[in-house]
């Protein structure tokens, strides 16, 4: 066993701890534990990963492993990880942490939903360390149902009819991604599943073309991506707090990083011919979601809308296909999803003390619970692209790769995006300014307590993240500068078989 | 001697229905809990037994044959028969005519077997008969019940026409070929007219045991009306055996008819698919619910079939085996419910988890399995039975099963939605515990969880299905 191992097998062992234990304080703190350790677990790993990399080591995919699983069909459970799965995995141990700690004052079904949660994790984990694609499906699977169930059980609002939407389309996002992958399983001749023995195919161009639309729409519902947005904004507003900061935050970045990983990479030459058409979802989920967030007054639905456009830069950067954009979609996912927890996280606080999300029902927040009204600024803040936090760098990041692609259609689809940041800063703004700055409307809201120690550590850790990409970028980029240039060069090198 | 031994399986099942003759005259089964609880353990000496090594081979000219994979099936079935027993225990406890259950059961089992190691079309034959008739008197079971004799004479009725239709099949097939044994059939069997309509005839006797649609309409209302011991046996059982007997007879018997029969089977597994499932779309009563289920997990199971390869006889294999835990882990709870709320409607499943937590639990992992999702094992079952399926480039089949991966998940979430998420309606009572239904509830549970992580099983079944 290796230490890429004990990435899932830390949360195995928490939720057995949490099935055994009674108390409900103690099944929270094995949660923390759990979760904690999982953080340092990912930071070892990081420094691990570092120093092997110095020592000028060139893999593609380091701590790899493989046991037998199903041998017949080889299906085999192997693990390893570049830098972009390393990064993804450092956002989601942070995001769990955080939304571990926010759920702290959970009372109801305590052992469930912290279970949930922690299969959750679990998904994402396997999902980012994995190189096998059936593995990589199991988990991607996996996250299906307890997002169901935590919608469900734990929900406000309309929960019935958004968890079991949620529920469906990532469902039928699913079907999309199996058909697919099976597709590339057949290409390598029933011989691997494994992503480095298919990325050395030469996929005919007509298989190609018919197992990218499968993959990157497939993939691209899990990342909410237009039209196949709509499980989001009410899948969102219902949720729980964590669960919304695991949905948006991780659960999203699943869909693009198989986006990424999969689709775009395994399958280049159909990238080339045919991501166009991702480009112009992307750009119209871009424009959408920022006018459609300009219309909401509840704060969780402005969330959702405003992710929806957020996800959009994304897979433009991913459908631009150069090294700089791809770059910058690597460096979103992990910035949007850290700063969508955060938002999530601040207006989830807000919820529990005010109970109201309504822009127009709220007011003076930053007076009377002063934390978390900064909490809610900053992720607005970084929301809207304010230089100093990780929303700038990536987006930035973003445009510039994607005006590296020349022609009309490249460049509008660039400048419409672009366009979208003055929408943001609108709605942005708008929020911040009804409902944290302003006067204190509601006399009820005089007796509002500040954040909790859990909600503190919780907020200071994801505002250390965000942080830390928007103040030293050149290190996150460091991190995933040989795989966005292994994953370019596949892009351009490959040899057109019709 | 040794060949004598290639009827181990048949010659137990024998053994115990002469066992039963004798405890009725003895009036052994007037003590309950004896009655039942000797039964059970004669079941499980039964189940074990199965694994002890076994000769392979044929005998009677042909007639009987037995290969490991033929085995390894009646091992899924003892093991079957076995949990259905546990799980009915309540029902049998209450029920009058017990040693009736039993004996039926039982000589059902015994015309599976014989029509598993069939090696000429007469005994395959045979053997249809021989375990459909007792399940018609199974199903007609509930003496005071309306709908149970409704059911029994409707399986009774539609069955002697269904295998009437086949036997016309097989009458041309013997114009065809001349010769009924499964080699001679395979060695002059050629495409054209006769034999294609000989095809056509067998096949839809055999689709209507299996409930694929258009031969599905007895379903619905024969499992509705039997007793949920008898539900449960028709939809693990005997549909299980002759899912597993379709694999002979398309893959060897009918193999020279690849090209025909191809499309066939895609569109019935389209069909079977997409009506089951939306039939079940709107079903309030359990066991009509799981009767559409079981149409459409039918149509799942023929995308496997239609990949016409070692790789798909093995996902049919594995898939029938989680069904079948999957299928009696349900039934069981329906079961349970049935017997302390009398009802079987799926709305009493409301907030079961709150007053139930453990078989609500139960539940949900059945229904994950039945629908898919990881990391239950019929997440395995039914992804191998898709990849099976790409084997013969049927893009469209793939593309409806896609759908109807969907449209199934719906149907069981519903369900799920019912015990978690909605408050009930009048509280329920805690269920009605018993050991023996405990015991079968877990043992499909842990099997459920663990298959998919345990290669081996995947393996032998491959192995057995090479050779």
């Amino acid at each position: 066993m290796d230490i890429l191992q004990l990435l899932i097998i830390l949360p195995i062992i928490t939720i057995f701890g949490m099935i055994v234990a009674k108390k409900e304080l103690l099944i929270k703190s094995i949660a923390l534990a759990g979760s904690s350790l999982q953080l340092i677990l990912s930071i070892i790993i990081t420094v691990l990963y570092v120093q092997i990399r110095q020592a000028g080591v060139t893999d593609q995919f380091l701590f790899q492993s493989s046991y037998i699983w199903f041998e017949p069909l080889k299906i085999y459970f192997s693990s390893g990880i570049d830098g972009i799965s390393l990064v993804m995995i450092l956002m989601t141990a942070l995001v769990v942490l955080a939304g571990v700690l926010v759920s702290w004052k959970i009372n109801k079904q305590v052992k469930e939903f912290f279970f949930l949660l922690i299969v959750l994790s679990l998904s994402a984990y396997g999902f980012f360390m994995t190189t096998n694609l059936f593995v990589m499906f199991f988990f991607l699977e996996l996250a299906v149902i307890p997002k169901f169930l935590l919608i469900g059980m734990w929900g406000s609002g309309q929960k019935k009819y958004s968890s079991m939407k949620l529920a469906l389309m990532l469902m039928a996002g699913s079907a999309l991604v199996f058909l697919g992958m099976i597709g590339l399983f057949y290409a390598s001749g029933m011989q691997s599943w494994d992503i480095q023995d298919i990325a050395k195919l030469n996929i005919p161009i007509a298989t190609q073309r018919v197992l990218y639309l499968l993959l990157f729409t497939g993939f691209g519902i899990f990342t909410a991506m237009f039209p196949f947005h709509t499980w989001a904004p009410d899948g969102h507003s219902s949720a729980p707090t964590a669960a919304s900061m695991f949905l948006a935050g991780i659960s999203m970045k699943l869909g693009a990083y198989g986006c990424l990983r999969v689709a775009t990479y395994l399958l280049p030459d159909a990238a080339q011919e045919l991501s166009w058409i991702f480009i112009i979802l992307a750009s119209i989920a871009i424009i959408y979601g920022a006018f459609a967030t300009m219309m909401q007054k509840d704060l969780k639905y402005m969330n959702a809308y405003s992710s929806v456009s957020h996800v959009g830069f994304i897979i433009l950067g991913i459908a631009m296909l150069t090294k700089i954009a791809i770059t910058g979609a690597v460096m979103q996912m992990v910035s949007h999803g850290l700063m969508t927890a955060l938002f999530f996280a601040a207006i989830g606080m807000i919820y529990d003390r005010t109970h109201t999300r309504q822009v127009n029902e709220l007011g003076g927040m930053l007076k009377q619970i002063p934390f978390i009204g900064s909490a809610f600024i900053i992720s607005g803040l970084t929301s809207l692209g304010l230089p100093g936090f990780s929303g700038f760098v990536s987006e930035m990041t973003i445009f510039i790769g994607s005006w590296e692609r020349t022609g009309i259609f490249y460049r509008s689809a660039t400048i419409l995006a672009a366009a979208s940041i003055v929408v943001t800063a609108v709605y942005i703004l708008r929020a911040i300014g009804f409902a944290i700055w302003g006067s204190v409307t509601n006399k009820d809201f005089l007796k509002l307590k500040d954040a909790t120690w859990s909600e503190r550590t919780a907020t200071v850790l994801l505002v250390a993240g965000i942080l830390l990409i928007g103040l030293a970028p050149f290190l996150f980029v460091h991190l995933i500068d040989m795989d966005t240039t292994t994953i370019y060069h596949k892009l351009i090198s490959n040899v057109i078989v019709h | 001697m040794d060949n004598v031994l290639l009827f181990r399986f048949e010659i137990i099942i024998a053994v115990l229905i002469l066992a039963l003759l004798i405890m009725s005259l003895r009036d052994f089964n007037t003590k309950v809990t004896a009655f039942l609880g000797t039964m059970n353990v004669l079941l499980l000496v039964n189940f074990i037994v199965g694994w002890l090594p076994m000769y392979t081979g044929s005998y009677f000219s042909g007639f009987f044959r037995t290969t490991d994979l033929i085995v390894f099936e009646k091992n899924i079935l003892n093991l079957g028969i076995l949990l259905i027993s546990l799980t009915s225990y309540q029902w049998l406890k209450q029920s009058e005519h017990r040693l009736e259950f039993y004996f039926l059961m039982l000589s059902s089992i015994m015309g599976v077997f014989v029509m598993l190691s069939s090696g000429h079309i007469l005994m395959l034959y045979l053997g249809i008969e021989m375990s459909t008739i007792p399940i018609a008197a199974l199903s007609n079971f509930n003496l005071d019940e309306k709908r149970s004799s409704e059911a029994g004479l409707k399986l009774i009725l539609l069955s002697a026409f269904s295998t009437g239709i086949m036997l016309f099949g097989i009458s041309l097939l013997y114009g065809a070929v001349g010769n009924l044994s499964f080699q001679s059939v395979i060695a002059n069997l050629h495409p054209n007219m006769l034999t294609i309509f000989a095809f056509t005839f067998i096949m839809a006797g055999v689709a209507f045991k299996m409930s694929i649609v258009p031969f599905h309409l007895w379903t619905a209302d024969v499992y509705e009306g039997s007793p949920i011991a008898v539900t449960n046996f028709l939809s693990v059982i005997s549909k299980g055996s002759v899912v597993f007997v379709f694999l002979t007879i398309l893959y060897s018997l009918f193999g020279g008819l690849k090209e025909e029969w191809l499309y066939a089977i895609c569109i019935l597994s389209i069909l079977s698919m997409t009506v089951g499932n939306l039939f079940a779309l709107r079903q309030q009563n359990a066991k009509r619910f799981l009767a559409f289920s079981s149409i459409s997990q039918v149509g799942f199971v023929l995308v496997g079939v239609a990949g016409a390869s070692v790789m798909g006889s093995t996902a049919v294999v594995y898939f029938i085996l989680i069904y079948l835990l999957s299928n009696i882990a349900a039934f069981g709870v329906i079961g349970a419910m049935a017997d302390t709320t009398g009802s079987e409607s799926l709305q009493s499943f409301k907030g079961l988890y709150k007053s139930n937590p453990f078989y609500a639990l139960f539940m949900v992992v059945a229904l994950f399995s039945l629908a898919g999702i990881p990391p239950i094992a019929g997440f395995f079952g039914k992804l191998f039975l898709l990849t099976a399926g790409l084997n013969s480039k049927l893009y469209i089949l793939l593309g409806f099963a896609g759908v109807n991966l969907v449209l199934s998940l719906y149907n069981y979430l519903r369900v799920v939605k019912y015990m978690f998420i909605d408050e009930a309606v009048e509280t329920i009572p805690p269920l009605k515990r018993n050991k023996q239904l405990t015991i079968a509830l877990v043992t499909c549970i842990i099997g459920l969880l663990i298959i998919g992580f345990i290669p081996a099983i995947y393996q032998y079944i491959d192995q057995v299905c090479r050779m």
